[in-house]
């Protein structure tokens, strides 16, 4: 990792952490959820808790990547200092992947309060190895939607990209079966949920912190979203630096 | 702060655009422009909006590329970072990012150029340094204008790019800007700036381009542009005219005849003393609008004015 990388990061993190709502966005909004959902039901059955808790984490990736990237990305494309930077005496090496680490940075943060909450506030237990595969898992499952923010950000103007994450974000909660437990979602939910990015993605995290077997549809389907949403977010990024900057 | 020019050698060509052609879609930008800018040279890239200025800047600050000819910072291309570590660019008016701090703004610029002026002397060359702790967003126009202008500066560069640096800034900061910007060229420095204002390309330059409709129209020095652009406009009803001094051009319409004239107080003194019978003689000074649409029209004379007040005027040499 070069310097440029880590200046490229140090200034990103700060300009997010500098607008309050747009951690609001990607850490209270998980956190609330856990306090308002998992907490009152499934306090005292510590399976529930966990899958539940999973879930949640599974949910805070999701809407972070979604609108970190989606609406971070396209807001600051209509910025002039995006372009201002692009002059100065680095590729565009050190600027994504300081995008990429503020990224994580910020799923991380909106992580911890998720798995705080399930601690201490509910019966939810795993193992260390099972909390160490998490970590891993959460780092999978979020690519896919690191990929769709990208794709939205770089494809869409601001306000569309706002309007897309919003109206994608909870769809794909839902019906990817993160707001009920793994057999007892609706059986519309449980007919449509393997082929959505979120199911497949809870599917890890189920598995990584309790005994689950993943559905192999599901995975199989994460897989190919994943690829789907890479050469989606090429093409619009592609495009952009065509329209901008060809 | 820069290197000297050895004087005796003829100036090093630090940007180079060469036959440079530009296309958005159906409509050309830039019209196969050709512009060398020697080491030490302030020039000044007058036109009106549209014109082709920000175009020509893009291209040379690496962030378009041509659809045909070639562009090159210190014989490299613009697109390679290496290039243009030895330029300086403004953000646009706005274009800060508001969440930082100023000081934070000069460290995330300096931290991309090898050997950056120290923080404490950008910020008090530009007189920012009371400013330093405050977030961009929170700042005047006036104090955005000055760091931004002072973000250009900051990695050391032999040659900056000024895009309006005084847009609706107030004389005071307007000076302070100036300031900075000739002592940078006293150090040996190249400034290639756009303006809309004539003053500022007049008080910093000594050469200037002028642009429109993605041709380079003039480029001469600032003197030269500055005869052919100070003239006064002289218009008045009459049946002839004796011979007058100071004239640029002449043109007659609907029986009023337009006098173009270096100056108009000695011309209608003369007009007076011949006794030539003429009413209804009004004066103004010819605005750079009106320069660049006489420049224009003498360099594509086939392409009809807007209006009779606008007409082509015979014997316009551009």
């Amino acid at each position: 990792m070069t310097t440029l990388t880590l200046t490229h990061t140090r200034f990103h993190v700060l300009e997010t952490v500098r607008v309050p709502m747009a951690l609001i966005g990607s850490v209270f909004f998980p956190a609330a959820s856990m306090l308002f959902f998992v907490v009152p039901f499934g306090a005292n059955d510590g399976v529930a808790a966990t899958y539940a808790t999973a879930s949640m984490a599974t949910f805070a990736i999701m809407t972070s990547n979604l609108f970190g990237y989606g609406v971070g990305v396209s807001a600051d494309r209509a910025l002039p200092w995006d372009s201002y930077s692009r002059t100065l005496p680095a590729g565009p090496g050190p600027r994504f992947a300081g995008r990429i680490l503020t990224g994580s940075v910020m799923t991380v943060a909106s992580l911890l309060p998720v798995v705080l909450i399930a601690a201490l506030l509910t019966d939810a237990t795993t193992t260390v190895a099972g909390l160490a595969l998490g970590t891993g898992a959460a780092l999978v499952a979020a690519v896919p939607f690191t990929l769709m923010g990208l794709a939205i950000g770089y494809g869409m103007p601001m306000k569309a990209a706002l309007a897309v994450s919003q109206i994608l974000f909870f769809p794909l909660a839902f019906l990817g079966g993160l707001m009920s437990s793994p057999t007892e979602a609706p059986a519309f939910v449980q007919t449509v949920a393997p082929y959505l990015p979120t199911r497949g993605a809870a599917e890890l995290m189920w598995a990584a912190v309790t005994d689950h077997s993943p559905n192999p549809t599901a995975l199989l389907m994460l897989g190919v979203w994943t690829v789907a949403l890479a050469a989606l977010a090429v093409l619009a990024y592609r495009r952009d630096e065509g329209r901008r900057f060809r | 702060m820069t290197q000297g020019i050895n004087p005796g050698e003829p100036p090093e060509t630090v940007a180079q655009v060469r036959n440079v052609t530009r296309r958005f879609g159906g409509t050309v930008a830039l019209h196969g422009v050709d512009l060398a800018v020697g080491a030490g040279e302030v020039v000044g890239l007058l036109g009106p909006n549209g014109a082709g200025k920000s175009t020509l800047l893009n291209l040379l600050v690496g962030l378009r590329r041509p659809t045909s000819g070639t562009v090159e910072l210190f014989g490299g291309s613009p697109l390679e970072p290496a290039s243009r570590r030895l330029i300086g660019v403004t953000p646009q008016e706005t274009g800060l990012a508001p969440t930082l701090r100023v000081g934070e703004c000069v460290d995330y610029v300096a931290r991309h150029y090898p050997n950056p002026l120290p923080r404490s002397e950008v910020l008090a060359r530009f007189g920012l340094e009371k400013l330093a702790r405050r977030q961009t967003g929170g700042l005047s126009g006036g104090q955005q204008r000055r760091l931004a202008v002072a973000l250009a500066f900051v990695g050391r560069p032999r040659l900056v790019f000024l895009d309006e640096p005084t847009t609706g800034l107030d004389v005071e900061i307007r000076h302070v800007l100036w300031d900075a910007i000739r002592d940078f060229h006293a150090e040996g420095g190249t400034v290639l700036l756009t303006s809309h204002y004539l003053d500022e390309v007049e008080a910093l330059a000594q050469r200037a381009v002028v642009i429109d409709n993605g041709r380079i129209l003039a480029d001469d020095s600032v003197d030269a542009i500055r005869a052919l652009v100070g003239v006064h406009r002289v218009s008045l009803t009459a049946a002839t005219l004796p011979p007058l001094p100071n004239v640029v051009a002449t043109s007659e319409s609907d029986g009023r005849i337009d006098v173009l004239t270096t100056d108009s107080d000695e011309l209608v003194r003369a007009l007076v003393r011949s006794g030539v019978a003429f009413r209804d003689l009004t004066t103004r000074p010819t605005t750079l609008e009106e320069a660049f649409l006489h420049i224009t029209t003498a360099a594509s004379p086939a392409v009809p004015a807007a209006s009779p007040a606008d007409r082509p005027l015979t014997g316009a040499n551009a």
